[in-house]
């Protein structure tokens, strides 16, 4: 039997099944799984009529797209030039020491935390900021991180 | 700058203060190409969307501005430089960063002297790179039963994206990720066997590298050329013998038959054959087989089956039309089958064990001969495929100079073909041996008349309807897989009715298949190839399939009661609904 | 305050009465309580101090001190949310009107006595204004940050409800639109923009009528109208304000660009990284659709329009509007060679003129006021004004708007206050990763702000980021940070930006970490150079800006890292190292305990020591150590 997506059928319809619209259904599709599972990449390839190697491509350019499950909360420290100039590298690098990640691994073993750089948020006047889960943190520092870590822990 | 002509429709350019006369060239390479200037390039070929990424054929205007000449409109009285003090140190910078972090092994690389990169860095002087290769290795995959891929060795020109794309509309490979992270990959990661690829080679025809290559079988050949213990016998496709003298200096469109059969003898084969035969045989059957569909009412229309990419699209994409393919087996197929019946005659039982060596101009002939249809009795029908290519690295390792042979034919039984068997080289090629087969009037008229019916030249679609019998029958020959998916689509849709349609899933037809040599100016040499084709049934004093004495001892000496069938068709079937 | 009827308008005099019905109703609006709604002040928390305001309004039972009523009439507070006041660095802002009180830095626990003091008795809450310099300042238009500034693209930004059609309408909005559509001719439309010189802002500064000429000039009819809001610059943020703060102005533009090129239909292409900027946009667009402004036979007429969102996906190089028409046609965000250009074959391939978010905004009063009034501000070749993002390390960050050619020393000085922390000004990076860096030395101070001024200092007005930097930058610091921007971004396409600025990268990492050689600084040129006149797009052709300009302006810096191995502002650790003072050190252990890779030792109460082959310099120590004992050499 052929492996059956409802949810994913009800994006595709929502977008009349147009190829065009493959960046919005991906989007709707990674809200859905928090990332793009293989399997639903080639479940839309075919319904699209799109070949999935055009799929991967699409999915692999932009930096939204996750091909791999993300943590519960997902960091993201900007790194835009304000948050730069006001020393956003010292809070990504506290932050990759408490979590015990580095520019390779991005995700911990037990899938809480995903830490991940921004070019720029467009909230430069906060600088520097990170998200959690599209949420803004303003005027971070190293020291506040430490908090704010340990407050979503407790929140789990 | 030119003063422009005001009241003269003629236009013209200064490439490096020499006047050019604009005549409708889409960009400014192609004005440039006219005055002799060969400006280096890696993404262009005129055949395929122009993609402006190796930015080698950058020229530079009155201003000093530095332009790509591949996607720059020609304008009348434009005046641009070739080769500036900027121009030179640029291209020589762009070439550096490609070397850089490209695959060095240059010395025992397969594409050796006919890497594009390699000869383009020896052009322009790069004799040093200043950047330390910083790409990972990545693992080479060779899981394709025809094409092997090498990741480390990709410029990434995207030469082969948009081919598989654009012509086979199949888009097996793309680019992913970006930037310095960019590569072009099958979905996923997944190497080449998992995916549709129908083993056409059109990919490995445009690579400039060695990143894509044919997947080599020559050592198998002379694996099995040195054993005494084997009966090695050779076939050779009708377009081998229009381009296997590319590669050693001759004429595209010069037919070196005699000559490649007598390379065929001098490397060691025991016996060596002629396809275009067996290609008499298909047009027989084919025909057979078209007229009973058309006493039993279909199902149309009747594609032809001799193309084995086109087979493997279909039932990637289309299993719903499989009904609709002849059931005749490519003439590749036909020629081992009967010449292995043949071989089993009591005369031939001196305890050698035959085997059946095809040489052609395709790769995905490799895939065809190892489905598992033509596997029988612990043995595939063909042992071993080998591309024109392939056929020429052998000739040249063994030192065989092809200009220089004396020619000779191939050997009986199966060496005498008729012109119509020499046109499935060619795209049109089995449609006109099978009109030519099926009218009752056999005149040169006639001929003539069939060779203008709209079967002949190089659009992607063409169509031609014929009278049999009284009966109008529509056919259509398409070419590239693009093209054709472009007519099923027409078709399903009930925009179109055709009773016969032929494919050949590569442009112009086998002669510009994924294994003939690698081609600098594809234009060109497929036209010469073409005619080279044309040209030899033109020479032939056979021109009809079924006139083919040959053909007709076939079925009666060979062939058993009962038998034809049996060896000659074969039932492809549908994929397994999972 | 919605009126309360059918809310289609069907013609001209429909819209006419509306647009009275709208001005009525919101004077009728005794005061108002607009808490900004920008992505800043709403990170601040911003929603908390709405929410709290809403629930101030409705418990009721308050009668104003300060405002005589008519018998009967009750007092009527509204609270709103507006978009960006551009004063990020004080958020979150409320604005009380009608008094044009601006309090900064508010928080939810303010609310009640913002309500108490400001909306019953109609005083200021002191503490809760904006000083400076001792000084207290009640309204906007007292700040300096506002002062020098000229608001018009901005306008509304911060001033009005930025989720109501109803108060846009009622200050003016849409007249512009039916000017456009029942007085003039598709081809006076154009031509006003092409006469007004609008130059668009988007980075290139290419003239804007004139692409709209050439679209309307297309012999093929299907015709789109595309806005960039793929403001991807660093540091650049003026299109996210618009969108979130005033959506209306954007759709206004885009209608009378429609009619102009008499197009049918738009798209919004918004950066992910914006999510509140859509929501606006889609409930902006919602109204307008209801209100009959977009759809079809718009106000009665054979007009008809519709506007589509199209969210990116996070790729900076979608900003090109070949790369950012493939990415709303699903594909690759991959610039492609031109021609075809866009305005011939762009989305679809069609005809397409393509702006961004802040030159349609611009649209609108062009065509109410008429091209001499958008002249008359800026300069002759750069008219009307600019947004600009002022951020780095200015003391006043934030969105500001300026005529074209207003001097640098002015916004930093006047505008943002000088430098932080009076710390000395040292260079300020304009246009983004494709922009340069300019410098005090080079009297850049007195350099106008305009697109030719610029190109001439070797930099670009970009999107309009202007990031300052102080003394304690490092230059060379800054452009390895925009060519790892640039690098990270590039497409990959073509070979000069792919590999060239991977290059290029590698070198300034050499250099930062002290290994560059003068041989380096060399390649760098070249490569800048060989990028420069042979990349395939403009970012690529732009992308070594940074590094040129660095080279030229502050080479010294460079030599100082390769000859002398030395940071002179010790921003590169590399060159840098943590040494213990023995006479600050307690011994405490702290340090030695925070450090990763163990590198510190000594005895309790005795002085530590940095092994300095292990130390990775990540600081740690710095920010564990209680008697800032640890220093940087």
């Amino acid at each position: 039997m052929p492996q059956q997506y409802p949810e994913v059928d009800a994006i595709l319809k929502a977008h009349g099944l147009s190829q065009s619209a493959i960046i919005s259904i991906l989007q709707d599709v990674q809200k859905h799984y928090r990332y793009l599972p293989e399997d639903v990449l080639i479940y839309v390839a075919k319904c699209l009529g799109l070949s999935e190697a055009k799929v991967y491509s699409v999915a692999t350019f932009y930096d939204n797209f996750s091909l791999e499950p993300k943590g519960k909360y997902v960091i993201k420290v900007c790194d835009g030039t304000a948050c730069h100039v006001r020393k956003s590298p010292l809070i990504l690098n506290a932050l990759r020491r408490a979590l015990g990640l580095n520019e390779a691994k991005h995700t911990t073993d037990d899938m809480m935390f995903t830490l991940e750089t921004v070019s720029c948020l467009g909230t430069c006047g906060l600088a520097p900021v990170l998200t959690v889960n599209d949420k803004v943190y303003p005027a971070m520092t190293p020291e506040k991180t430490e908090a704010l870590l340990k407050q979503l822990k407790e929140a789990k | 700058m030119i003063a422009k002509h005001e009241n003269n429709t003629e236009k013209y350019m200064l490439i490096d203060g020499l006047k050019v006369k604009l005549e409708g060239e889409i960009n400014v390479l192609q004005v440039i190409r006219k005055t002799g200037i060969q400006l280096p390039t890696f993404c262009y070929h005129s055949d395929l969307s122009t993609y402006g990424a190796c930015r080698m054929c950058v020229v530079e205007d009155d201003r000093g501005s530095v332009m790509a000449a591949c996607s720059t409109v020609p304008r009348d009285g434009m005046s641009i430089k070739t080769n500036t003090k900027k121009l030179l140190k640029h291209r020589r910078m762009i070439l550096e960063l490609i070397l850089a972090n490209h695959c060095r092994d240059c010395t025992t690389c397969e594409k050796n002297q006919k890497c594009d990169l390699r000869a383009l860095a020896d052009r322009l002087g790069v004799y040093g790179v200043r950047f330390d290769n910083s790409r990972p290795v990545q693992p080479v995959d060779a899981t394709s039963p025809a094409i092997v891929r090498d990741p480390s060795k990709c410029i990434l020109c995207g030469d082969c994206v948009r081919v598989c794309d654009e012509v086979q509309g199949m888009g097996v490979i793309d680019f992913a990720h970006r930037g310095a992270e960019i590569e072009v990959t099958p979905a996923f990661g997944k190497s080449l066997s998992e995916t549709s690829c129908v083993s056409c080679g059109q990919c490995v025809a445009v690579c400039p590298t060695a990143a894509l290559v044919i997947k080599g079988q020559t050592q198998l050949v002379w694996d099995a050329l040195h054993d005494p213990n084997k009966r090695v016998v050779c076939q050779m496709a009708p377009a081998v013998r229009v381009a296997l003298g590319e590669d050693f200096g001759m004429e595209a469109s010069g037919i070196s038959t005699g000559k490649a059969f007598a390379a065929l003898n001098r490397l060691g084969f025991d016996y060596v054959y002629d396809t275009c035969l067996s290609a008499d045989l298909t047009v027989v059957e084919e025909s057979n087989e078209f007229l009973e569909r058309l006493q039993n009412g279909g199902p149309f229309p009747m594609f032809t089956s001799c193309c084995p990419g086109w087979v493997k699209f279909v039932e990637e994409k289309h299993p719903e039309l499989l009904d609709n393919i002849s059931s005749c087996k490519s003439p590749m197929q036909m020629l081992s089958a009967v010449s292995r019946k043949y071989f089993q005659r009591p005369e031939w039982q001196d305890g050698k064990e035959t085997v059946m060596v095809a040489v052609m101009p395709c790769t995905a002939k490799k895939a065809e001969a190892a489905r598992k249809e033509f596997f029988h009795d612990g043995k595939y029908d063909t042992d071993i495929v080998i591309t024109t290519s392939e056929l020429s690295y052998m000739l040249k390792e063994a030192g065989i100079d092809l200009p220089n042979l004396n020619p000779e034919s191939p050997d009986m039984p199966f060496g005498l073909a008729s012109g119509s068997g020499l046109l499935f080289g060619v795209t049109g090629g089995v449609t006109e041996a099978v009109i030519r087969r099926c009218m009752g009037v056999k005149t040169s008229e006639a001929l003539q008349t069939i060779a203008y019916s709209g079967v002949r030249g190089m659009d992607g679609i063409k169509e031609a309807v014929v009278e049999l019998d009284g009966k109008e029958i529509r056919i259509a020959v398409v070419h590239g897989l693009a093209n054709t998916e472009k007519l099923i689509k027409e078709m399903q849709a009930g925009n179109i009715y055709y009773d016969f349609v032929e494919v050949m899933t590569c442009p112009g037809g086998c002669v510009n298949g994924g294994g003939q040599p690698l081609a600098k100016k594809r234009q060109p040499i497929r036209e010469k190839r073409t005619t080279g084709i044309y040209n030899a049934d033109g020479m032939s004093q056979l021109k009809y399939s079924d006139e083919n004495p040959q053909v007709k001892s076939i079925y009666h000496d060979i062939l058993g009661i009962g038998e034809a069938h049996k060896l000659l068709h074969v039932h492809y079937p549908h994929p397994q609904q999972d | 305050m919605a009126p309360n009827l059918n809310m289609k308008i069907a013609s001209l005099a429909a819209f006419h009465r509306r647009q009275t019905e709208c001005a009525r109703n919101l004077k009728l609006e005794h005061k108002k309580i607009l808490v900004c709604g920008g992505t800043g002040c709403v990170a601040g928390g911003s929603l908390d101090i709405y929410a709290r305001f809403q629930e101030l309004i409705a418990k009721g039972g308050f009668k104003f001190v300060d405002l005589e009523l008519e018998k009967e009439e009750e007092p009527n507070v509204t609270v709103k949310k507006s978009g960006c006041h551009g004063f990020c660095e004080m958020g979150p802002l409320v604005r009380i009107e009608p008094y044009g009180i601006l309090y900064v830095k508010v928080k939810p626990e303010d609310a009640d006595e913002i309500f108490k003091e400001t909306i019953i008795k109609g005083k200021p809450v002191k503490r809760l204004l904006y000083t400076s310099e001792g000084k207290t300042h009640a309204t906007e238009h007292d700040i300096p940050f506002y002062k020098k500034q000229r608001r018009e693209v901005l306008e509304h930004c911060g001033a009005i409800d930025a989720e109501s059609i109803a108060e846009y309408i009622a200050l003016g909005g849409y007249t512009a639109f039916t000017k456009a559509l029942f007085q003039m001719t598709p081809d006076e439309v154009v031509n006003e923009i092409v006469l007004a010189k609008l130059r668009g802002r988007g980075g290139g500064g290419f003239p804007t009528g004139k692409k709209w000429q050439q679209v309307a000039s297309q012999p093929e009819k299907t015709r789109y109208i595309v806005c960039n809001g793929d403001e991807g610059d660093p540091g650049a943020f003026m299109d996210r304000s618009v969108m979130e703060g005033d959506p209306h102005k954007m759709l206004e533009g885009m209608l009378i660009a429609a009619v102009g090129v008499q197009a049918q239909e738009g798209f919004i292409y918004v950066r992910a990284e914006y999510p509140l900027a859509v929501q606006r946009l889609r409930a902006a667009i919602a109204q307008a659709e209801e209100w009959g402004l977009l759809g079809d036979n718009i106000l009665g007429s054979q007009f008809s329009f519709h506007i589509h969102i199209n969210q990116g996906a996070g790729a900076f190089v979608c900003g090109e509007g070949s790369a950012l028409t493939a990415s709303i046609e699903g594909n690759r965000g991959m610039p492609r060679v031109k021609p075809p250009r866009t305005v011939e074959q762009g989305l679809f391939e069609k005809p397409t003129v393509l702006n961004n978010v802040e030159t349609y905004a611009n649209v609108p009063k062009i065509i109410l006021n008429g091209n001499e009034w958008f002249r008359s501000m800026g300069t002759p070749s750069s008219p009307g004004t600019k947004a600009f993002a002022l951020t780095g390390n200015v003391n006043n960050t934030g969105l500001i708007e300026v005529p074209m050619g207003t001097n640098l020393k002015e916004i930093i000085y006047d505008i943002g206050g000088g430098i932080k922390g009076g710390k000395k000004f040292k260079a300020v990076q304009i246009g983004g990763p494709s922009g340069g860096c300019l410098c005090l030395d080079h009297e850049h101070l007195d350099l106008p702000l305009d697109f030719d001024s610029l190109k001439k200092a070797g930099a670009m007005i970009g999107s309009g980021g202007l990031v300052v930097m102080d003394e304690d930058t490092c230059m060379v610091e800054v452009a390895r940070f925009f060519m790892s921007f640039t690098q990270r971004e590039s497409c990959g396409k073509c070979v000069p930006c792919r590999e060239g600025t991977m290059r290029m990268l590698r070198i300034l990492e050499k250099i930062t970490s002290g290994q560059g050689t003068l041989e380096d600084l060399e390649l760098l040129e070249e490569l800048a150079e060989t990028i420069t006149d042979t990349a395939l797009c403009g970012l690529g052709k732009t992308a070594s800006l940074p590094v040129k300009s660095t080279l030229k302006y502050f080479r010294d810096e460079y030599l100082a890292h390769v000859v002398d191995k030395k940071c002179p502002t010790k921003a590169c650790k590399s060159l840098t190292s943590l040494v213990i003072d023995p006479e600050a050190c307690k011994g405490c252990t702290k340090c030695a305990r925070n450090c990763p890779v163990g590198a510190i030792s000594g005895n309790v109460k005795e002085a530590h020591v940095i092994d300095q082959k292990k130390c990775i310099k990540c600081r740690a120590c710095i920010d564990a150590c209680n008697f800032k004992a640890i220093k940087e050499e």
